[in-house]
């Protein structure tokens, strides 16, 4: 992983800017950002930011590349899409932010442990493996995902709403023993693997 | 009148048993009611929801989709797609509008969809249940089937954000969107079109990873509804009636609230209005019940 930091670092040197516009999803949008501060004021989560969109689409023109890609900001973005259609140039903000995580996540320079970033992890694991999120091993994966002690704990604090969501027939107990799946998993896990290879070429990203 | 056909895409909340079950059962009975039949693309995958971009990259998220496009126009040719999760409806309709736009993006789709054995041709539509009814049936045609008007009921219309932004539905503001609370009327009850947390973000996802962030964000929606008078919330989304939901008992415990509002779907509104069961508006899977819709249901 860091392997992939090094020689990013090496092929870009000091443009940063252009880094982003090559490999990071939509980057090629920080340009028109006209610094505004609409989009500063939009995150529901706002004051958890460290950065706000503005002030990193900000500091992507200014080179502060190991401080954007270490912040834990753009983990707090919750998919809301205030940005997006507010934005008076347009700039496809959310896909930025995506972008952005995944790419420190990628490099192995995203905050280690950020909660988000861990779901997130378990959330792609989980579909990867059967097509199709199973929410049952998914939560329970949340709740393990600080080790034992603490899952016990964290599946305790949330009993009466698991018990709660079984009674209700929202949650199926028998998932632990397979459940939810796509018949054609071989296919679909050829094919997301096929879909990475493309991407990992087109960015010049190597494994 | 033909029925009207759909391909459905139903997502990984909506199957039997998963979190939303109730929510589909609501939903058949709507369409049974409205004469929509909604056939399920077979074999459908994950959209990769909005958390998928940590681990996913981009093409292998709109993979996903093009994947459920494809098993789609394969299968139910000539059909749009419907998607009933705002999460499974952007991915789907923002890979659909992609692949439609580019042809360089099409072909690395398809490369990889050759694996899967599928090609996409990149012409369905990708469409939301809502559309469906406002725009495909209108609003006559939802007030018709209307045998129990949902009278004295006070609803806080809660749209959240994706069912809104980025795409919305044609016609709306995203910033006060209307047609929930025309919704609410149609069916007989009265919309609180003062209530000011319509379009505020549940936390999404992150209400599990940033949980006391997201709660701060669940507590303004449930107690902006209780000053406005609501026996309930009702909403469009998923993931927003069980961010909502569940975590009110939550909120209770850490900040000794007596937060206890019902959260309900827009189509077990309509089921019930449509004169069906409380089993068949899916009201037994509430976590806090929705004692006056249940009341109205047994009458
Ligand atoms: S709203 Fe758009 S133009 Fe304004 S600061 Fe944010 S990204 Fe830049
Ligand atoms: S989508 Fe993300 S970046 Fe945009 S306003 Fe919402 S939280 Fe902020």
């Amino acid at each position: 992983m860091s392997d992939m930091n090094t020689q990013a670092v090496a092929r870009y040197r000091n443009n940063f800017l252009k880094e982003v516009e090559e490999r990071v999803e939509d980057g090629h949008w920080v340009r028109m950002c006209m610094q505004c501060g609409v989009c500063a004021g939009s995150c529901p989560l706002g004051p958890h930011w460290e950065h706000s969109p503005q002030k990193i689409f900000m500091m992507i023109r200014a080179g502060k590349r190991e401080e954007v890609l270490t912040s834990d900001a753009m983990w707090m973005c919750t998919s809301c899409y205030n940005c997006i259609v507010r934005c008076p140039r347009k700039l496809p903000i959310t896909h930025i932010m995506h972008g952005l995580a995944h790419y420190s996540h990628r490099l192995g320079l995203a905050p280690k442990g950020q909660p988000t970033r861990e779901i997130a992890k378990l959330f792609w694991d989980s579909l990867v493996k059967t097509g199709r999120v199973n929410e049952l091993k998914f939560s329970l994966a949340m709740y393990f995902k600080d080790g034992f002690g603490q899952g016990i704990k964290n599946a305790m604090a949330m009993q009466g709403v698991g018990l709660g969501l079984v009674k209700a027939g929202r949650l199926n107990p028998m998932e632990i023993l397979g459940g939810h799946a796509c018949k054609d998993k071989g296919g679909i896990q050829k094919m997301i693997a096929k879909a990475q290879e493309i991407e990992n070429r087109k960015k010049g990203l190597t494994a | 009148m033909a029925k009207k056909q759909y391909a459905f895409y139903p997502g990984c909340s909506s199957q039997k048993k998963a979190s939303a079950d109730n929510f589909l059962r609501s939903i058949d009975k709507v369409c049974e009611k409205l004469d929509v039949q909604l056939n399920e693309i077979p074999d459908w995958n994950c959209c990769g929801a909005s958390i998928g971009y940590g681990e996913g990259g981009e093409l292998p998220r709109l993979v996903l989709s093009a994947r459920n496009l494809a098993l789609a126009e394969q299968n139910m040719p000539g059909q749009d797609m419907v998607s009933v999760c705002p999460a499974c409806w952007l991915a789907s309709r923002e890979t659909a509008e992609r692949m439609h736009e580019s042809q360089s993006l099409l072909a690395e789709a398809n490369e990889a969809l050759k694996e899967a054995g599928l090609n996409l041709k990149g012409e369905v539509k990708a469409r939301h249940f809502v559309e469906v009814l406002i725009e495909d049936l209108g609003w006559d045609a939802m007030k018709a089937p209307v045998v129990k008007p949902l009278e004295g009921l006070k609803v806080a219309g809660y749209v959240g954000c994706q069912t809104n932004r980025p795409f919305g539905i044609a016609g709306e503001s995203f910033e006060n969107p209307k047609y929930l609370d025309k919704m609410v009327e149609t069916m007989g009850a009265e919309p609180l079109t003062r209530y000011e947390q319509k379009v505020t973000c549940c936390g999404g996802a992150l209400a599990f990873s940033e949980p006391e962030k997201a709660q701060k964000q669940i507590r303004d929606i449930v107690e902006s509804a209780y000053d406005h008078g609501a026996d309930m919330i009702v909403t469009p989304c998923q993931l927003c009636q069980a961010n909502v939901e569940i975590y009110q008992s939550e909120i209770n415990k850490k900040q000794g609230t007596k937060l206890n509002l019902p959260v309900v779907y827009y189509s077990q509104l309509m089921t019930v209005a449509y004169g069906g069961s409380a089993k068949e508006a899916g009201l037994d899977g509430q976590l806090i019940k929705a004692e006056k819709l249940e009341g109205i249901a047994s009458k």
